[in-house]
């Protein structure tokens, strides 16, 4: 009698205590659940090889209450990774300490460290305008300036310096554009305000906005919850095409969403990252008993 | 999914659930009338089994058609997944099953011996035993199913191997007969088919098993 097993990923970890190891301990026998829904310890492997970013033992406190418990994940180069869990599990305030958004709300406080490339973005000498360019945002509604459409490209190249005359700038709009995926939609009307696209377009120049930077990292905050199918099904393959060039970490409410875009998927619960892993396997066969409540709906 | 859609998704595959026991149940209940009529090649039951045989195609579609709905409605993942996968599987394999067994009642029955001709008691002896492994195998493959029991599923694999070797005894003892009653050539035949088809039964409870660890456990298994 032959018994093959195939496991959807090899590496599944159980119970690594990220104090303690940067990488873990492999356990390949490990078989459905391994954690109870009281144990908030992170199941999986957070660590990536050669991350585009490091993040450990992030913790937030908005005056005093602690809103993020030690948090150590990596974000890997060209990958999609995205964070879901229940409204205030943390996972949109985690997403902010990424490019620096939370040193804008007072009373709030980061501590642990994340490194973009080995640069420490807390660094008191970090200037955050060039930061905020190296890890871009795109926000759950659209947010165009009141601006041609043409302007609310450039407006970042410029101020950045990134284009040093007028044909440069007019290409580095147009790629941008074209990376979005709106170039062929907006070609005829860059002199129009960018307010009167749709709401998909909209999103898509936010998006290309944010790519004229020449960002690293492009963080999303539930882009495409404003939008009707058509256009998310529009931005989800433009997410898929910037993969190729961009580290890009989405926070979600689409569980759908999230198991089409991604490669790996985080879950937070309540301030902790208590689940880190394959996309594929953390939607078929995930280990920790709170990412399964909540993906199957049993609360959230 | 949201708290609302949750309860009624959850209700819905509760309940299809249910169904799809209670189709294991029917099906586990005609392979043991089809084991009684190898041994008393009952004509009548057996006729009765074959007449009978569409109410498991109906709730096999139905039970089908639900699973596809809720795929459609619902798309759900992890468990919930993984349940909704295995109950689509399972329920072609208990559906097979029970074609399996409409196919032994008529073939035990066709042809069972007229009073003056031998039939082959030592065979019947062998079957017997075979069909109580096949019946045991199935129930534990059911039980497993409606407990979610991996450790029992994983208990019904080594019956596998006992079952293939009565399927083989069979066969040399029919490879024997025939020469000694080669006018009731075709009867024994038959009754090789029916070994051959009490064996594709636990095959298909071994499925059935393997698709249980691949609901508890997650991982797909194949023995």
């Amino acid at each position: 009698m032959n018994t093959a097993c195939y496991t959807p990923e090899s590496t599944i970890i159980a119970g690594v205590n990220v104090h303690l190891h940067d990488t873990g301990d492999v356990n390949e026998d490990v078989k459905g659940l391994v954690s109870s829904a009281e144990d908030y310890t992170t199941v999986g492997n957070p660590f990536v090889e050669s991350p585009r970013m490091k993040c450990r033992e992030v913790s937030v406190d908005y005056s005093g209450k602690r809103a993020v418990f030690g948090v150590s994940l990596d974000i890997a180069r060209n990958e999609v990774i995205a964070m879901i869990g229940p409204s205030g599990c943390g996972k949109s305030t985690f997403l902010r300490c990424l490019n620096r958004m939370n040193d804008t709300i007072p009373g709030c406080t980061v501590s642990g460290s994340i490194t973009l490339d080995g640069m420490d973005i807390y660094d008191r000498k970090v200037d955050v305008v060039p930061l905020r360019a190296m890890v871009g945002m795109v926000f759950q509604k659209p947010n165009p300036f009141p601006k041609s459409i043409y302007d609310n490209i450039a407006y970042g190249p410029r101020i950045h310096g990134l284009a040093g005359s007028r044909s440069e700038l007019d290409a580095l709009v147009e790629d941008s554009l074209r990376k979005a995926g709106l170039w062929d939609e907006v070609k005829d009307q860059l002199d129009k305000p960018g307010t009167m696209l749709s709401g998909g377009q909209q999103q898509r120049l936010c998006i290309a906005r944010t790519i004229a930077v020449s960002p690293e990292v492009i963080l999303m905050d539930e882009p495409c919850s404003a939008l009707d199918p058509i256009a998310t099904a529009r931005v989800e393959e433009l997410i898929e095409e910037l993969r190729d060039n961009y580290s890009i970490v989405i926070v979600t409410h689409s569980m759908q969403q999230a198991a089409r875009v991604s490669q790996r998927t985080a879950y937070f619960h309540m301030g902790w990252l208590v689940e880190v892993g394959e996309t594929d396997q953390i939607f078929t066969n995930p280990r920790h008993k709170l990412t399964e409540n909540y993906i199957t709906g049993r609360f959230g | 999914m949201s708290p609302g859609v949750s309860y009624t998704f959850h209700r819905q595959i509760d309940k299809l659930f249910q169904e799809f026991i209670a189709l294991g149940a029917m099906v586990e209940e005609r392979v043991r009338r089809a084991c009684d009529i190898i041994q008393s090649g009952d004509m009548e039951a057996a006729r009765e089994l074959v007449r009978t045989d569409y109410q498991v195609d109906e709730a096999e579609i139905d039970i089908e058609e639900e699973c596809l709905k809720i795929l459609a409605l619902y798309q759900p993942v992890a468990r919930d997944l993984r349940l909704v996968i295995t109950i689509i599987k399972t329920n072609n394999e208990i559906e097979r099953i029970a074609d399996y067994a409409a196919s032994l009642a008529q073939r035990a029955a066709s042809d069972a011996s007229p009073s003056s001709a031998p039939d082959f008691p030592e065979l019947l002896a062998e079957y017997r035993e075979m069909s109580d492994k096949v019946i045991a195998m199935f129930t534990r493959s059911l039980d497993a199913l409606a407990h979610q029991d991996a450790d029992l599923a994983h208990e019904i694999f080594h019956l596998d191997d006992q079952v293939d070797h009565h399927r083989n005894r069979a066969y040399r003892t029919v490879i024997e007969e025939i020469p000694r009653h080669p006018e009731r050539a075709e009867r024994l035949v038959n009754l090789y088919i029916l070994a051959r088809h009490l064996e594709r039964i636990a095959d298909r409870a071994t499925n059935i098993a393997e698709e249980v660890i691949y609901l508890v456990e997650g991982e797909i298994t194949r023995i």
